[in-house]
């Protein structure tokens, strides 16, 4: 049960990180992130379960926090982007990239 | 009965993903599918014995943080059109090759990770357990997200006020 938890997380990891890097749409790659911050719980729970330890539940507590508030500060810069700009791709907004 | 659930989840979880990484027009629906992805992530954490998470995973997960999400999406009326056809094909090809590599070799190790199992007490992870760990061992740390969550919060604010003055 732990081992195949732990390799569902490394999937939805994956997974999140290939939405990261190839979508192009400023929500998504948000959700993507998202995403891959629950697969680092999936995997901190699998491990506190196998360990008897509950140190991963409050890590999972804080990740959950950090989320949140990633969730509101990003999103408020895409509305701020979007106001500007007019568009959410990432192509769009390139001032800082070498 | 317990492993059936899991693999019924997990499939639930990957398609959800799945839906939301690669839906390149609808942006709503791929948030509701990333709303499946944690819903079964959430009944996961149960069948782990971390009952306080599972709860606080449906309600901040799949109640909160993708209301948000949803939220903005329609707030901002993005229509199909504002969204340009994605190019780069090689770039994907290449990232899909390499994220198909990680997960291959993720999934190789993964079984010589883990040392003998723990026994684990009778009310592991419900609200008892969690909580007293957390307000003795961990609240310095409880303490600080307070502070975090006040700077999001200010932070989330002034970034999408129209003028600032």
């Amino acid at each position: 049960m732990v081992e195949k938890a732990v390799a569902l997380s490394a999937i939805l990891f994956v997974l999140g990180a290939l939405g990261a890097l190839t979508r192009r749409n400023l929500i998504v790659i948000l959700m993507s992130i998202e995403l891959m911050l629950n697969a680092v719980n999936l995997a901190l729970v699998a491990y506190a379960r196998h360990w008897g330890d509950l140190a991963g539940h409050i890590f999972v507590l804080m990740v959950i926090v950090v989320a949140a508030a990633e969730v509101a500060v990003g999103l408020g810069i895409v509305i701020a982007l979007f106001r500007n700009r007019e568009s959410v791709n990432v192509e769009d907004v390139s001032l800082l990239k070498w | 009965m317990t492993d059936f659930l899991f693999y019924v989840f997990a499939a639930v979880a990957v398609a959800g993903s799945l839906g939301m990484l690669l839906n390149v027009r609808n942006t709503v629906a791929g948030a509701l599918s990333l709303v499946g992805t944690m819903v079964s992530l959430g009944a996961i954490y149960v069948l782990l014995d971390a009952y306080l998470i599972g709860v606080l995973q449906i309600l901040v997960y799949a109640g909160a943080i993708l209301v948000v999400f949803l939220f903005v999406v329609m707030l901002l009326n993005l229509r199909q059109d504002a969204f340009t056809p994605e190019r780069l094909r090689g770039t994907k090809a290449l990232g899909v090759a390499v994220g198909a590599l990680v997960c291959v070799e993720l999934l190789l190790l993964l079984p010589r990770a883990l040392g003998p199992a723990a026994e684990i007490p009778a009310d592991f992870g419900g609200y008892r357990m969690v909580g007293a760990a957390l307000f003795t061992d961990w609240v310095l740390a409880f303490e600080v997200t307070s502070l975090l969550l006040l700077a999001a919060m200010v932070g989330a604010v002034i970034l999408a006020k129209r003028s600032i003055d």
